[in-house]
């Protein structure tokens, strides 16, 4: 795919530090550094996975993903024109690069190996896709299975009974890179399939694309799309636990803006029904509570088993739709029906036997890998990171005991370095009798990094930087953060538009017009009132129970085939996507005028 | 079928030799249920009946055919006098009287206001060009109004243009024939022309729609910019919307025949001139009328008040002609296995830059045809 040259984004060199915010360097480890060379690349805003500016700690979503996101293609599966993504922090914030590979003669040596090694997995995609699952799963029984020694003041008299020989503190960093070990292997399994099964819906897109040059991203989007996804799960549990509410007579005890905890003190009292219910809620929170309130990059996008606010604020609404007999179950034959109506009218539409021929072959493949493409997210970012944020809270929550910090929340203010050192601090003091010499060392760095954070929090990152590309050739990049030559020209061309028009990906259809809310972070969630319309950097499908609320929604970045909107659509709410700089130019109260057909937000007043 | 003037309902695409090819699909499109407004066709039969009351033996026909195609001076001459001698001479009694029974079929009886228009026998056939050298009046009142304007149709093939058009193609004088569209007129609040496939990229799952407000003359004329949608078949949703500033109109004109073409009212001039519900009607006419015919059509609609509120009415359909010759071969041939497909486009095998489609001629060069 080609791109206008004529437009450009500010160089990387050009950036300027965020007044007041200038220590920002202290928190990110080196290699992740803008070079004097990175003005000849284009980057990215990576704002569909991190919308915020990073915590010191959580640069492990970034470096740990990219390591695997990277070596798939680049090193695994050979992909003869990508390489891998490489990514920079500035200001807090994640940009990324991709390495296209041009030269054809290197193209074809990686074609020799990519072939039979794509081949394979293609080929056997259910059998091994259900292996996957089993490795997912038992990564995540690993993770959950990690102990935090909890050094007391003797250690444990199995230590010499048993003869291990090797006392508590050594787990310490043993358990603490175990963690870290896990969570790099699940996101090389996350991307196992990534490509492969991105390359499979690229390929029917662009088939549709020529077939009907006309056809829009999200009819194509609609033909490919699944009906029992994953992901919807968790809002039907608690669709599902509305309904028992209902039918145990313990319904009257979910109202609106009530402390779970006295919900469920209230529930317990109810003997047998209430019984009943907590029964039914303790088994559907593992593992479908563990979905997070953001994607999973961020250890303060909490699961609903961390913070049961956000599922209890929607359970009152479920309620009273199944009091009202409105039916909450989502209507899957209808939408199977529907679905499968376009695919034949569309197929109906080619020309030639040859092309219904490849019509169906491409769907058939999107058919194979859509399990793997749609549902992974449940098992790696959700599922699996969920654990893996709780291991490292208690991890802080052992430091702030052995008082190296004030709070055990102030671990993500460190480098997974730094809290290597802490840990050192502690199993040396533990074993010497004496005090860990962190807190006076790490009290002044928390503090500052705090007060930074917040600063960065109101920079608005440009949507990208450098030179525009000659090629976008991941398909990822196309397909998952929609980024394609009208992307950019629109971004670059939105500078100097009208202003009060936005342009994005139509992602989901329908014109409705509301008051905007924008946030600016997963966390104020709870501000969005019935009839809004949601603007945020990246909209995110646990959000599930919000979109109940909301009219419309709208983001700074993601593409058809983005979770939010495919929730989108799910929810029949009008949405648009990708457009670079909506939580910028949109301010909370704001009339607007969302138009899902066209992509185009408009502010009213 | 058979005699000097048949309703819609009694013809179809197999009278095209007695009815013309407009007549013809009308038919075709009033028996296959379309919203078609009511009418009938004076025959090819009826001209040639006609036309032997008035010149008996041919020689008259006969000398337009021997004329020299550069003397324009004696084209003129034998033109006029052959125009004349049609537009004066006593038609037969029979026909007459049945041209006046359908016409006062029409609603309101007598009085109703008709189109007029011309269907030769190769008009929208192979010959396509003769469309244009033939005439259309449109707002026609009257029995006696009715029957002056199928004369003038008839005399209109020999307008000097016409003449000279034959001439030139050798079309046969003795071969001529012209039928006669007789149509009940809708009064539109809007009317335009559609495309069931993109004229710009040929796209067969959507419907290009142009509208201008009131009769559809102006916008096929070129005299009015229409406001343009795209329409998608399968999902039924307003993919494109372009609304126009839309200054002329044409009108019937209140004293009661005839069209005035007029600036349109300030406030209707931004205004879009159609609802996403009458796009929603206009997508199923354009739909059936295709499926009808199993190709592309290109087709002529208005919208205006009928018995049962607003509706869609269908004024004229015909294939598409544009992209008809371009689908050929697959967009992308099947290969052995469907992973195969990923495999050429991650492979780097096949250019994966968005398809430039030929750029069409436009909608508008299109209309300046009619």
């Amino acid at each position: 795919m080609t791109v206008p040259a004529n437009h450009s984004f500010p160089l990387p060199s050009e950036v300027a530090d965020v007044p007041g915010a200038e220590g920002w360097r202290s928190m990110y480890p080196y290699f992740t550094r803008f070079q004097p060379e990175d003005d000849r690349r284009f980057w990215f805003y990576n704002a569909m996975h991190f919308p915020e500016p990073m915590p010191a700690f959580d640069t492990i979503t970034a470096e740990i993903p990219y390591t695997a996101v990277s070596s798939n293609p680049a090193r695994v599966f050979v992909l003869p024109t990508t390489l891998g993504i490489d990514h920079r922090i500035v200001n807090g914030r994640v940009y990324i690069s991709a390495n296209p590979v041009t030269d054809p003669a290197e193209i074809g040596r990686r074609l020799a190996h990519f072939e039979p090694r794509a081949g394979h997995y293609y080929g056997n995609w259910d059998r091994l896709y259900e292996g996957w699952k089993e490795r997912v799963r038992n990564l995540i029984q690993e993770i959950e299975a990690v102990e935090v020694p909890a050094l007391p003041e003797v250690d444990d008299l199995d230590v010499v009974i048993e003869s291990k020989g090797v006392a508590q503190n050594h787990y310490v960093r043993e358990n603490f890179h175990r963690c870290l070990d896990l969570y790099s292997k699940m996101w090389h399994h996350h991307t196992e399939f990534l490509f492969l099964g991105y390359g499979a819906y690229m390929v029917f897109f662009e088939f549709c694309k020529k077939a009907f040059p006309e056809i829009t991203d999200q009819t194509v989007a609609r033909m490919v799309a699944g009906v029992e996804v994953i992901m919807y799960r968790p809002d039907d549990e608690l669709k599902r636990l509305a309904g028992q509410a209902v039918e145990y007579g313990v319904d009257d005890l979910f109202v609106d803006d009530a402390d779970p905890a006295a919900v469920l003190a209230a529930v317990a009292e109810r003997g047998e029904a209430g019984t009943r219910w907590l029964a039914a809620f303790e088994a559907a929170r593992d593992p479908w509570f563990h979905v997070s309130t953001g994607d999973g990059f961020y250890h303060h996008h909490l699961s609903w088993n961390d913070d049961l606010t956000v599922p209890f604020a929607a359970l009152p609404r479920y309620v009273r739709q199944v009091r009202a007999g409105q039916p909450l179950t989502r209507p899957t034959a209808a939408i199977r029906q529907d679905r499968d109506r376009i695919i034949a009218e569309y197929r109906a539409l080619l020309v030639t036997e040859a092309d219904r021929g490849t019509f169906d072959q491409m769907l058939g493949l999107c058919r194979v890998v859509f399990p793997y493409v749609e549902d992974h997210k449940f098992y790696c970012e959700h599922w699996f990171t969920t654990r893996f944020f709780q291991k490292i809270r208690e991890f802080g929550g052992l430091l702030h005991r052995q008082g190296v910090l004030d709070d055990p929340e102030d671990i993500f203010q460190l480098h997974h370095t730094e809290v290597d050192q802490a840990l050192s601090d502690v199993m040396l003091h533990w074993a010497s009798g004496s005090r860990p010499v962190g807190g006076s060392h790490f009290r002044p760095i928390i503090a500052e990094r705090r007060r930074v954070l917040a600063v960065l929090r109101d920079w608005t990152p440009p949507p990208a930087l450098g030179p525009m590309p000659e090629a976008l050739n991941d398909p990822a990049v196309q397909m998952l953060w929609g980024i394609t030559a009208e992307t950019l020209e629109t971004w670059a061309s939105d500078a100097v538009g009208d202003e009060r028009e936005i342009h994005g990906h139509a992602a989901s259809p329908g014109v409705v017009e509301g008051v905007a809310r924008v946030l600016r972070d997963v966390n104020e969630i709870g501000q969005i009132r019935e009839g809004e319309i949601l603007v945020c950097a990246v909209t995110a499908p646990s959000w599930g129970p919000v979109f109940g609320k909301i009219k419309a929604a709208v983001s700074d970045i993601g593409g058809t085939m983005s979770h939010a909107a495919i929730v989108a659509r799910e929810y029949g709410m009008p949405a648009v996507v990708g457009t670079g700089q909506a939580t910028r130019r949109i301010k909370t109260g704001q009339r607007l005028r969302v138009d899902g057909d066209r992509g185009l937000v408009r502010i009213l007043d | 079928m058979s005699g000097y003037a048949v309703r819609f309902d009694g013809i179809g695409m197999g009278d095209v030799a007695a009815v013309g090819g407009k007549g013809a699909s009308l038919g075709e499109l009033t028996r296959a249920g379309m919203p078609v407004p009511p009418g009938f066709v004076v025959t090819t039969a009826a001209f040639t009946d006609a036309m032997a009351a008035l010149d008996p033996d041919g020689t008259r026909r006969a000398r337009v055919g021997r004329l020299d195609p550069d003397d324009l001076d004696a084209m003129a001459m034998v033109a006029a006098d052959l125009r004349r001698r049609v537009a004066r001479a006593p038609l037969p009694e029979r026909l007459r009287a049945l041209v006046r029974e359908r016409y006062r079929e029409l609603a309101p009886p007598g009085t109703a206001a008709v189109a007029v228009r011309s269907s030769a026998t190769s008009e929208d056939g192979a010959d396509a060009s003769f469309a244009g050298l033939q005439d259309t009046y449109l707002w026609v009142r009257g029995e006696e109004s009715v029957l002056a304007h199928v004369r003038r149709c008839w005399a209109s093939l020999y307008n000097v243009e016409s003449v000279a058009y034959r001439l030139r193609r050798a079309v046969s004088e003795a071969d001529l024939a012209m039928a006669v569209v007789v149509q009940q007129m809708v009064d539109p609040r809007c009317a335009g022309v559609m495309f069931t496939r993109s004229p710009l990229t040929g796209d067969r799952s959507v419907v290009a729609v142009e509208a201008a407000w009131g009769l559809g003359s102006a916008l096929v004329g070129g005299e009015v910019t229409p406001d343009r949608f795209t329409v998608n078949k399968v999902t039924a949703e307003i993919v494109k919307r372009v609304v126009s500033t839309k200054l002329r109109w044409h009108r019937a004109d209140p004293a009661g025949s005839g069209v005035v073409v007029a600036e349109v009212p300030a406030e209707l001039r931004d205004a879009c001139c159609l609802t996403d519900r009458q796009l929603g009607d206009l997508l199923a006419v354009a739909k059936r009328v295709e499926a009808h015919y199993g190709t592309p059509q290109d087709i002529e609609w208005a919208v205006a008040d009928g018995p049962d509120g607003v509706a869609v009415f269908v004024l004229q359909s015909r294939p598409e002609t544009v992209w008809a010759g371009r689908d050929a071969g697959p967009v992308i041939p099947p290969r052995a296995r469907a992973f195969d497909h990923v495999l050429d486009v991650l492979g780097g095998r096949v250019a994966r830059a968005r398809p430039a489609q030929p750029p069409a001629p436009g909608p508008a060069e299109d209309a300046g045809e009619r």
